[in-house]
């Protein structure tokens, strides 16, 4: 039987949670690197013992760990003694530098003006699928990172910040590569995803990027109804069997593209908001998607107290809501734009994670859920392994 | 031999107990305190201060015999109970209110 292993990061430290392919009965390690920020950690592809974490803190900055063993034993890449040592002899620990390539140049400010570019942290690594030793790194303020050596150093990849950098402004959440999606048929093609940046793809494996936003509406944000890029893209979504179907939840409205980007509609249909953050897609299902719907940008909570996920089986329209096993009164949590991932097993596995420290899973595609752990700290994201 | 006591966090992550001890040829200064230590733990590096520019991170605060060292210049020279180890050097997580 397979098994599976959740890996949630959290305001307080990560924590792994594994179960056999049943997720009934779940086991809780952690907190890993307790007290410290854990925006990320996600497993490779190629080789599920690999994982990588983006450890951060507002006093001592970016950690990059790694982890060889499935998550039991963790280090900062290349620091063993071996690797601890560059060409001169003398020790190395770069595995946490985050420079951006050549000048780093300004952009757009609260007030309009322009604001030079300055690293704060990781907020997004994935894995490459097919190479362990190398990831991507989404990063605030926002680029995107490109390691070969699993951890060790990472390089900038320029050409993202050149499609119009200078015209992205930070919303309130801070200016962020936050998701960054891998082609599975095509190496060359990765898209990514920037909170009031906007949405772009790489056809050229990260030299040259474009905007990708066509059809995006934000006319409360962004007057000008022809904006390359400015709209804030809270989380892109796609299904590997069909990577040229994108699905969007942004700032306000549910969107998708069935042509990788070119042009994007909308999908909201019945939903009780489109407001939210994580969107994502059933493994088994290509056209069966979830979102969790959120009052509004002013009141980050569900509608009238009730958490429920919304899913529709015909690629956005129609929706329903999924609320068997959810709190439906009394509940005033979010759950964040990371914090949704899906299993590949035959009944495809849904799992979330809340701001209240709750993490959800319903073995049966959404149709009930139960609570996995219920008191963590606030829940910054979650992915999933499955395991054979 | 240089004491030099480190937050919680970083002692974790630099997998030590207690207090560094850090061999510093004079003149002792903050920089060289800070390289020598960042030489012996390079998990250390960029933690406490920038890599690029080595400028100190704002919530990081340096003490040394009850002093407050965290404004003064890298070539600042530590006082002499540091340097005969008699008081260690701290290094310290700022309060950040809330």
């Amino acid at each position: 039987m397979s098994n599976i292993r959740v890996l949630v990061g959290t305001k307080k430290g990560a924590f792994i949670l594994t179960a056999d392919g049943r997720r009934q009965k779940w086991k809780v390690s952690g907190p890993h690197f307790a007290g410290w920020e854990i925006y990320h950690l996600k497993g490779s592809a190629a080789d599920p013992n690999r994982i990588y974490a983006s450890q951060s803190s507002g006093w001592f900055g970016q950690i990059i760990q790694r982890s060889d063993d499935g998550g039991k034993t963790w280090n900062t890449p290349g620091s063993s003694a071996e690797e601890l040592k560059s060409e001169g002899g003398m020790p190395k620990g770069e595995s946490n530098k985050f420079v951006y390539a050549g000048e780093a140049g300004t952009h757009k400010w609260y007030d309009g003006s322009q604001h030079p570019w300055e690293f704060k942290r990781v907020w997004h690594i994935e894995p490459s699928l097919t190479d362990p030793d190398t990831a991507y790194a989404g990063v605030e303020d926002a680029a995107i990172f490109k390691t070969t050596d699993g951890g060790k150093t990472w390089q900038e990849l320029p050409g993202l910040r050149k499609a119009k950098g200078n015209l992205w402004q930070p919303g309130a959440g801070g200016m962020a590569v936050h998701t960054i999606l891998l082609d599975p048929k095509n190496e060359r093609r990765i898209y990514v995803a920037i909170s009031a940046g906007g949405c772009f793809r790489t056809d050229d494996g990260g030299k040259t990027w474009k905007p990708i936003t066509r059809g995006l509406k934000s006319l409360w944000e962004l007057p000008d109804p022809d904006a390359e890029v400015g709209h804030c893209v809270h989380r892109i979504a796609l299904h590997p069997s069909k990577p040229d179907v994108l699905f969007m939840q942004k700032h306000w409205d549910v969107l998708r593209t069935n042509n990788a980007g070119e042009q994007w509609n909308e999908v909201s249909g019945n939903l009780p908001t489109d407001f939210g953050f994580p969107i994502d897609v059933n493994f088994n299902e290509p056209e069966t998607i979830y979102v969790v719907p959120i009052t509004s940008d002013s009141l980050h909570y569900p509608p009238d107290g009730k958490l429920r996920v919304y899913r529709s089986k015909t690629g956005g329209g129609e929706w329903e809501p999924l609320t068997k096993g959810l709190p439906q009164k009394d509940c005033y949590v979010n759950v964040l734009r990371d914090a949704m991932a899906v299993d590949s097993l035959d009944k495809c596995g849904i799992y979330f994670g809340t701001t209240g420290g709750q993490v959800y899973c319903s073995a049966n595609g959404g149709n009930s859920w139960n609570v996995i752990v219920h008191d963590l700290p606030a829940v910054y994201s979650v992915e999933v392994q499955t395991l054979p | 031999m240089i004491r030099v006591v480190l937050p919680f966090h970083l002692r974790n992550l630099a997998r030590v107990d207690g207090e560094v001890q850090l061999e510093v040829a004079a003149p002792v200064t903050i920089g060289k305190v800070l390289d020598a230590l960042e030489n012996k733990f390079p998990v250390l590096q960029g933690t406490i201060r920038d890599h690029g520019t080595l400028k100190r991170r704002p919530f990081v605060r340096y003490f040394a015999s009850k002093e407050d060292l965290s404004l003064e210049p890298p070539e600042t020279w530590l006082p002499t109970e540091v340097v005969s180890g008699q008081e260690p050097f701290l290094i310290i997580g700022a309060m950040a209110g809330g």
